[in-house]
């Protein structure tokens, strides 16, 4: 089990510092696309859609820094990536760790 | 597969609320009474996994870009109801933090791939395995047709939301309010590029994950733990 363990958090290592060959990938994702995107595709931009697109402003949108003026620049890229996974894996690990503890039975 | 703000009109990203709130009250009720101490590093390192997958955009031709999301295999070590709450937590994160899926659609998406992924997921690899043992080889077959088929549904379910919207929202002359594709080529772009793409890089981790632990240690796998708490005191009686 230790082992186990032992090994996984070294792929979970692994997984973040090769977390920017993510950005590699080039391309749209379907039903995710910005609001300009879609006026490309349709000539307009659905009233309800483009009312609720900025209801939210993420910190680091996109797993880079905000602004945007970053994103040409790949080492600045891949550092905001794997900051990123390392703030998911730090959060995510640490409140099931820290809320698993305190409910688990034995 | 994180659907954005705006893509899906109030009545339905609110219906996933409505949805969602109880699955996620009876997944937590369930954790708490079900947790082990011995699992909670492997809770944690869960939804610190499928965070990370899901930053691992891969491209697929036709120009589309996707990612797995390592539900499958959370289902299948954790339990389905864990899983909920570890990929909610991940999704939650994600949106948040990242905009990477809306706000608005956090409890859609927790639904398409913290709920529909696991459950689907653990379900498959449960009755492909049956009562092999569990080290047999066909248990790594079942894992991987698991992480293929609850992605692809979940892809499914995604293509569906998006595709009901023009019906379901739309101004008095027709024009679509969100999602302005009809089922027709939502539900087709969503499952093939799913299907023929990024499933079978959610079996391939299942699998490959899986056969790991087959190999390593199997008490960790959800319901087999009963089992080999069975077998210790049996073993220490005789000894």
């Amino acid at each position: 089990m230790d082992k186990m363990l032992r090994n996984f958090a070294i792929g979970l290592v692994l997984l973040i510092i090769l977390a920017p060959l993510g950005l590699l990938a080039v391309g749209e994702t379907f039903g995710e696309w910005g609001s300009e995107e879609i006026k490309e595709k349709l000539g307009y931009v659905p009233q309800g859609l483009e009312k609720l697109s900025g209801v939210w402003n993420a910190p680091l949108p996109d797993y880079a820094f905000p602004g945007g003026e970053n994103s040409e620049s790949l080492p600045l890229s891949a550092a905001a990536y794997i900051l990123s996974a390392v703030i998911g894996v730090v959060v995510c690990g640490g409140l099931l760790y820290f809320v698993g503890k305190k409910v688990a039975r034995d | 597969m994180h659907i954005p703000d705006g893509y899906l009109g109030p009545n339905t990203y609110i219906a996933f609320w409505i949805i969602m709130v109880p699955i996620w009250y009876f997944a937590g009720k369930k954790l708490s009474a079900e947790l082990r101490s011995k699992q909670v590093p492997l809770l944690a390192l869960a939804a610190a996994f499928s965070f990370v997958i899901m930053m691992f955009n891969v491209p697929i031709p036709g120009g589309s870009t996707g990612h797995a999301v390592g539900g499958a295999i959370v289902g299948i070590v954790l339990g389905p109801w864990a899983a909920v709450i570890a990929l909610s937590v991940a999704l939650v994160l994600q949106a948040l933090m990242f905009g990477d899926g809306g706000i608005t659609a956090i409890a859609a998406n927790c639904f398409n791939m913290g709920v529909v992924i696991p459950f689907v997921g653990y379900y498959t690899y449960k009755f492909i395995s049956g009562s092999t043992e569990i080290t047999s080889s066909r248990r790594v077959i079942a894992a991987a047709i698991a992480g293929w088929l609850s992605l692809t549904l979940a892809s499914f379910c995604a293509g569906f939301e998006f595709g009901i919207q023009p019906i379901l929202n739309h101004t008095p002359e027709g024009v679509p309010l969100y999602m302005p594709y009809p089922l027709s080529v939502t539900v087709p772009a969503m499952v093939l590029e799913h299907a023929l793409g990024f499933s079978i890089l959610e079996a391939l981790i299942t699998a490959l994950i899986f056969a790991y632990i087959q190999r390593t240690d199997t008490s960790v796998l959800y319901g087999e733990r009963s089992r080999s708490l069975k077998k210790e005191p049996n073993a220490a009686a005789s000894a």
